[in-house]
């Protein structure tokens, strides 16, 4: 596992994980050009994949994908990881999946759909913590 | 159905009612004729009795003293003295009779010494039998009485030792018997002669000759039996044989009379099964009313809560599936927004900040923006008519809940030029609640009063109380009113009147949402140019 790259470069290394590729992208190339190397993941066990090849300084990760459940990858996450700081993704309405997620050690959660300077402030107060 | 009540009520009360009366009306009679065939008895009895002791009386004189000793009138005075001291009267003369009717000694209140008998119908029979009881006759005194005689024999003559008893004295004995209002007894001869007194309400004695005539004159025989009287009235005749079968003891009463006691208990039979009659008639209407219009209820209510049933059902399902778009919406949204916001960080770089057009494109962004932040609070609020953000449910204290909203209100009420006033119950208990949520729809119901009255100003009443278990809030406006006809519809999800893009129409169909899982009810009253007013009613527990 290759690792952390923020001491040397000074940018945020993030492991984005939503299935909505188009979300990915978009946040992905805005997060670049605010000073966060953003990995996209397009699904639960491409996150995993993901983390087995890089360590990362935080991960964005929707509770709700279509290939895994959310919980479930923060699990596998917490145990690949455990420093690694998750803040959750989660839809208007489900806040609860994201209390529990926050039962199972995630930072914090945000709803969706939210403003990317608000992601953005949640994610550097993530690594801040780190 | 009053008709089937009264009828299974009374069929019972009659039948059973009817064998009483039956059982009883018998029995009562039965008692009725055995009580005067036992007191006729007795009074036979004793009038027998009393007619035997005189003529023991006379007996005893006779037998006692001879045909010359008696013969003496100061003799014969004393022994009249003698009877009448010892039974007070009722011997009023004493006469010795020879063999051919003369009287040859009197003692006693007329002149009738030497007086001539030999025609007299009581000497002629007296003559012929040791002793005799003549029947009551006027006599040479003129005056109504009948005499007790004993025939007797010296020297070879008969003579009779006779003695009249008071006619009063007699009658007296006889009508002893009285019972009731019309009771009363006499005497009758072979003839149908009075013995006693003549009675007023008797005017024919024939039918009672008849009948003594008809009768067998054995002693003790007692007769009862029911005709009408000469007055047309139902009477009751017992008859007695006196005088070894010459007199006929009768004693007569009028039925009704005799049954008086029976009359009044049928009269109170009667009364009471007419009350008892009219009380089950009323108690059949007034319970039929009762349970017709019961049923009448229920059904009511049944229809109002299948509607009910029907309306949760389909809010239930429109919130499902507003739920379901909202998700889906919120990720494309989500994705415009974020594209959008791309574009605007590329009109950041220098090459592009030359453009043209650079104003136009930074205005339309802002706007995709600003459409997006619409979308997102469409789908919110839809989520939130399917599901409240944060249902925690804890002890809210209803009155300071009121006050926070009621402060949350307040600048957007002043620019309104509305007044909020509260009329809260103090002490009222705490709610098991979502605070939020409840929050949410007083401010939902503040928010559409403000907006209903248009910033032309007006009163805001906020209430609250509890009765039977449940609080009660209630948001009053002076406001336009809604019309009837929007009445019906204004907790449909996306039913507004108010213009495009200034509202959801959903703000109402989360407040129903919340208060219904809150197990309380929300409704709605308005009068057109009055003013509107929601009502809110949560169960305590």
């Amino acid at each position: 596992m290759a690792g952390k790259e923020e001491g040397q470069t000074g940018r945020i290394q993030l492991l984005l994980v939503d299935d909505e590729e188009g979300f990915v992208n978009v946040v992905a190339k805005r997060m670049a050009k605010r000073g966060i190397d953003a990995t996209k993941s397009y699904g639960g066990s491409e996150s995993i994949q993901a983390l087995r090849k890089q360590e990362f300084d935080v991960a964005v990760l929707d509770l709700k994908m279509e290939d895994m459940d959310g919980i479930e990858v923060l699990k596998i996450f917490k145990k690949m990881d455990p420093e690694m700081p998750v803040i959750m993704l989660t839809g208007h309405g489900s806040e609860q999946a994201a209390k529990e997620g926050m039962e199972y050690g995630a930072f914090d959660y945000l709803t969706k759909p939210c403003r990317l300077e608000e992601l953005i402030e949640k994610i550097r107060e993530a690594v801040a913590k780190e | 159905m009053v008709l089937i009540v009264i009828i299974v009520s009374f069929t019972p009360m009659i039948l059973v009612g009817g064998v009483i009366y039956d059982q009883f009306h018998e029995s009562y009679h039965e008692k009725v004729y055995a009580h005067l065939e036992v007191l006729v008895k007795k009074h036979k009895q004793n009038i027998d009795a009393f007619l035997k002791e005189k003529l023991s009386d006379i007996r005893f004189f006779s037998a006692a003293f001879n045909f010359q000793e008696l013969s003496n009138e100061a003799f014969l005075e004393e022994k009249l003295l003698t009877l009448r001291e010892e039974y007070n009267e009722v011997f009023e003369d004493l006469g010795v009779v020879n063999d051919q009717g003369i009287q040859t000694a009197y003692a006693g209140p007329f002149k009738l010494v030497k007086a001539d008998y030999s025609e007299a119908d009581w000497f002629k029979r007296a003559v012929k039998s040791e002793y005799f009881i003549s029947d009551v006759f006027l006599g040479l005194r003129g005056m109504p009485h009948f005499i007790v005689a004993v025939r007797r024999t010296w020297e070879g003559k008969h003579w009779i030792l006779r003695a009249t008893i008071n006619f009063m004295a007699f009658n007296s004995i006889v009508e002893n018997l009285r019972i009731g209002k019309t009771g009363i007894a006499f005497i009758l001869n072979r003839e149908g002669q009075f013995q006693t007194k003549l009675h007023s309400g008797i005017v024919s004695t024939e039918g009672c000759v008849n009948f003594l005539r008809s009768l067998k004159r054995n002693g003790d025989k007692i007769h009862i039996i029911e005709k009408c009287a000469d007055s047309g009235k139902a009477t009751i005749y017992v008859t007695a044989f006196l005088k070894g079968g010459d007199w006929l003891l009768i004693y007569k009463q009028d039925r009704l009379d005799a049954f008086s006691d029976l009359k009044h208990s049928q009269m109170t039979a009667i009364l009471i099964f007419i009350i008892g009659g009219l009380c089950i008639i009323t108690m059949a209407i007034v319970l039929s009313r009762g349970m017709v219009s019961r049923m009448a209820n229920a059904d009511q209510e049944k229809e109002m809560m299948n509607q009910q049933v029907i309306e949760t059902g389909k809010l239930a399902s429109i919130g499902q599936l507003a739920a379901g778009i909202a998700h889906e919406i919120n990720n494309p949204v989500a994705i415009m927004v974020e594209e959008a916001g791309w574009i605007q960080d590329l009109l950041e770089e220098e090459d592009l900040k030359e453009t043209e057009n650079l104003n136009e494109f930074q205005r339309a962004l802002k706007q995709i923006n600003t459409q997006g932040k619409r979308c997102k609070e469409i789908t919110h609020k839809l989520l939130s008519f399917a599901r409240k953000t944060d249902s925690t449910v804890h002890d809210v204290h209803i009155n300071e809940m009121i006050e926070d909203v009621v402060g949350l209100s307040a600048q957007s009420a002043s620019y309104s030029k509305v007044v909020i006033d509260t009329k809260i119950q103090k002490d009222m208990p705490s709610v098991r609640m979502s605070q939020t949520e409840m929050q949410q729809v007083l401010l939902n119901l503040i928010n559409n009063a403000l907006d209903a009255m248009n910033k032309k100003g007006g009163t805001i009443d906020i209430s609250s109380w509890s009765e039977n278990k449940h609080v009660i809030i209630e948001v009053s406006d002076d406001g336009p009113g809604i019309p009837g006809a929007n009445l019906a519809r204004i907790f449909d999800p996306f039913f507004t009147t108010k213009p495009v893009g200034k509202g959801t129409g959903l703000g109402l169909s989360i407040c129903y949402g919340i208060i219904k899982r809150m197990n309380g009810e929300i409704d709605v009253n308005s009068v057109v140019d009055k003013g509107t007013t929601f009502r809110i009613r949560i169960p305590l527990s």
